[in-house]
């Protein structure tokens, strides 16, 4: 099993029906990317295969061969959202917050709410109400 | 800069959080680490007759009721619930055997054989006949009340479960150590899985440590049943020598962890032709479920907030917590006030509708104002904020005006009041006796509390109070993690206690550290004279007086206030009631930190507009139906409307810097609001979750 993860070539044995998201955290170690639901529903396992936020609970990793896979590791330290999602107080539990961000640098540059809203609508904060969140993403952009 | 209270520093929890790289439960790997499982029972009662292992158990560690050493329950309030089923069944899902395997793969792949005999099961809390606890309170004469009314209103409110939903699933690992067990894990309340943990393990280890990995959530939920999973992992790590990580999935989480618990409550009420309470004569009953867990504690928070913030000389309030054979319900933000407040606000608006008056004006007439008694005859102070929370919420949510533009439309426009006592009940917390340090350190000062931070940011607002407490800059401030092996007992985290009353010790303990340094700074003072530490324990201010028998004196040192006006507009196709938007108007007393204060309020809101709509238990014979995030809905960004909150600050003065309590306020208020704006439209609903079936079903009946 052949792809991209986070810039760097990645070469697996995996069986090719394993979740991504058990890959991830298990065969690659990292761990940013949370299981909440186990079902798409969350969100928490949210990651970019080929720019496009997935869940990657539902996805086989053969799915994702020959393709550009970025999880919340890869965005390092320093992305705006990050520091946005902290200082708004966007992250609460965290729990979400991986998937949220990987979610919300799709949305765009400057973002409508009404975009924003539609956007995250796949990704569930049980903390927050979301306006944090909202608040997070207008500082960023 | 010392000031740190009263702005949004920075949070403790650094960037870890949004990085990926803060380490949740399930993150943690030991070696030689085992994954466990644990096979529950399916019928709601009767008898295990029998276990058939149905698989090759070698590589396999089992664990049943026979390999506990100590005593055989999940030790909380009245140690009825046993940590692994002997024979009897109470509920479904209750746990039986527990397994554990390196690999996950044949973990899941093990069947076990259930011999169980079904019994009979109540589910209708109104027929057990089994009370978990009774309370009464009593003020005045209720029967000269009624005599005295000119009107005479009454009404049955129902509430169902509702289900916490951290996103992170329940979670633990238990690591055999040096002849101990250390359980690391997602808990709200490391000292509630220690004490568990001693009375499960017995004197079989020479040592039991908790420590709190960071936490997905928790708002109740991760209060009490952690300790049942910390001791299934810690069984099965003592009887495999290794490490156990037992991890739930949604699923199971759903099935067998503890819900809010289901509410019906009757109001019969007398007043005056002009609107004034004269009678309040309240039944609660809540289904606590199979196991006592917490019920007597729920219901007696929920019994002293179910005449919500008004002002009656003669009340009775007659609550209990009844057996019924489902999933025991438990600890849930709010802890039942959430219910009766919803029936006595829903209540209020149908007065006001019976006796022609304007709900505001109703309110207003009744509201508890400073020397006011409220129920238990405790006398309210001058922080007393109803009045001015009630009439801020009306003027910021131009309420008359939309009353009025709204009527005959498809939209609807709703309040509600409510309030919330502050820390533990009556003298529980002079029976915890909570303690908290600060200690120097040679770069400034660190906490020690065994407070969790679950998202609401703990860690952040007590290293606030003790910077300023201490005159020194927030940054030099460390917050130790909850660890049982070095932190105090601070109590659990849970009560709205962790700033007003643990915040407190902290401030007190800050004082005499800062006593001690004199002139000199805390690294100043540790570089010639090293380490200094104090340990300060709870003081109950000397007025309160409380009497635990009848109910009777200050139920608790300090009350916030609220008031929610609910917009909604109602789908005529689909039934849905979808909310627009809803004003928040809290007191809290000083605000420590002004962003986490807010996040509490909002996200406080947008569970309690998900209990108000959405979020429905489907109970079937005792077994969630929908126990999955595809039917079991919580509001997304999609259901959740614009949020407009104003904090209010009535310091009370026996808080950190004037703090009162926070965590559960907001939960109390959305789901009357909704439910009385659903009222404007002309629809009579006295239940909740109102689904589009409940919507539909009022529409019907009103012709």
């Amino acid at each position: 099993m052949r792809f991209r993860l986070n810039e760097q070539d990645v070469e697996l044995k995996v069986s090719p029906m394993a979740r991504l998201l058990d890959v991830l955290r298990e065969d690659c170690g990292l761990t940013g990317t949370k299981e909440g639901c186990g079902e798409g529903e969350c969100g928490a396992c949210t990651v970019l295969v080929d720019g496009e936020a997935v869940c990657s609970c539902l996805i086989p990793v053969a799915q994702v061969e020959g393709t550009e896979v970025t999880t919340i590791e890869g965005l390092g330290a320093e992305h705006p959202l990050q520091r946005a999602f902290m200082d708004e107080v966007g992250a609460q539990c965290g729990i979400c917050t991986p998937g949220m961000i990987l979610t919300a640098t799709t949305l765009g540059r400057r973002p409508s709410l009404a975009k924003i809203r539609q956007g995250l609508a796949g990704n569930l904060c049980r903390c927050t109400g979301y306006e944090a969140i909202y608040r997070a993403i207008h500082a960023a952009s | 800069m010392t000031n740190a209270v009263g702005r949004s520093v920075s949070r403790k929890d650094g960037i870890g959080k949004a990085t990926g790289q803060a380490r949740y439960a399930d993150d943690l790997t030991f070696p030689g680490m085992l994954h466990g499982r644990t096979i529950r029972t399916t019928v709601a009662c009767g008898q295990v007759a029998g276990v058939r292992l149905d698989f090759d158990p070698a590589g396999f560690t089992v664990v049943d009721h026979r390999d506990i050493p100590g005593r055989n329950v999940v030790a909380l309030i009245a140690d009825d619930q046993p940590c692994l089923v002997e024979r009897e069944i109470r509920h479904a899902a209750e746990p039986v055997l527990l397994l554990a395997h390196e690999s996950r793969e044949a973990l899941l792949g093990a069947t076990v054989g259930l011999d169980e005999q079904p019994g009979t099961p109540i589910f209708d809390p109104e027929q057990s006949p089994t009370a978990f606890k009774t309370i009464l309170i009593e003020k005045g004469d209720v029967t000269a009340g009624f005599s005295a009314a000119d009107h005479i209103v009454e009404g049955t409110y129902r509430t169902g479960h509702q289900e916490h939903v951290y996103i992170e699933p329940q979670g633990v690992i238990a690591v055999p150590e040096d002849g101990g067990i250390t359980v690391y894990g997602s808990i709200q309340c490391p000292f509630y899985a220690h004490r568990a943990l001693a009375v499960v393990l017995g004197d079989t280890v020479s040592s039991v440590r908790v420590v709190q990995t960071e936490t997905g959530g928790g708002f109740g939920g991760k209060e009490e049943y952690p300790s049942g999973i910390a001791a299934h992992a810690a069984l099965l790590a003592l009887k495999a020598c290794r490490p156990v990580k037992l991890v739930y999935d949604r699923v199971e989480d759903m099935l067998a962890t503890t819900k809010r618990h289901p509410s019906i409550v009757r109001h019969r009420t007398g007043l005056t032709r002009d609107g004034r309470l004269v009678a309040m004569d309240i039944e609660v009953i809540l289904d606590g479920g199979a196991y006592t867990t917490l019920s007597p504690v729920v219901l007696s928070r929920g019994s002293i907030h179910a005449g919500g913030p008004y002002r009656c000389d003669n009340v009775r309030i007659a609550a209990r917590a009844m057996f019924t054979n489902t999933p025991p319900n438990g600890a849930f933000r709010g802890f039942g006030a959430p219910q009766t407040q919803f029936a006595v606000e829903v209540h209020l608006e149908r007065i006001a509708e019976s006796l022609g008056l304007d709900p505001v004006r109703l309110r207003e007439r009744n509201l508890l104002r400073a020397g006011d008694t409220t129920a238990t005859g405790q006398k309210l102070g001058d922080d007393c904020a109803a009045l001015e929370v009630l009439r801020t919420a009306v003027r910021r949510s131009s309420y008359r005006r939309k009353r009025k533009a709204y009527a005959g439309t498809g939209r609807g426009i709703g309040l509600a009041m409510y309030w919330h006592g502050s820390g533990f009940t009556g003298s529980g917390e002079l029976k915890l006796a909570s303690r908290a340090t600060v200690e120097i350190t040679p770069t400034g000062a660190r906490v020690l509390t065994s407070s969790t931070e679950i998202g609401q940011g703990t860690r952040t607002m007590h290293a606030q109070i003790v910077a300023d407490t201490l005159g020194v800059p927030y940054e030099q401030i460390e917050v130790a993690t909850p660890d049982t092996s070095i932190v105090p007992d601070s109590g659990p985290t849970v009560a709205s206690r962790t700033c007003m009353v643990v915040g407190r010790i902290l401030q007190r303990a800050a004082e005499e550290v800062r006593r001690k340094l004199g002139d000199l700074t805390p690294i100043e003072y540790y570089q010639r004279h090293g380490p200094l530490s104090v340990t300060s324990q709870y003081e109950q201010p000397d007025w309160i007086e409380w009497d635990e028998v009848n109910y009777r004196g200050d139920a608790y040192a300090a009350y916030a206030w609220g008031c929610d006006v609910a917009e909604v507009e109602l789908d005529p196709d689909t039934w849905e009631v979808r909310p627009l938007r809803v004003t928040v108007v809290n007191e809290i007393g000083r605000v420590i930190h002004p962003a986490l204060a807010r996040g509490q309020v909002e996200g406080g809101t947008a569970q309690g507009l998900g209990y108000a709509l959405l979020e429905r238990v489907a109970m079937q014979g005792g077994v969630m139906a929908n126990a999955q995030l595809t039917n079991y809905i919580i509001p997304t960004t999609m259901d959740t409307p614009k949020l407009d909150v104003v904090m209010l600050e009535h310091p009370y003065a026996g808080g950190p810097f004037g703090a009162k309590g926070l965590g559960e306020l907001p939960i109390d208020g959305p789901a009357p609001a909704v439910i009385n704006a659903i009222r404007h439209l002309g629809l009579d609903v006295r239940a909740i979750p109102a689904i589009p079936e409940t919507i539909r079903e009022a529409a019907c009946a009103s012709g």
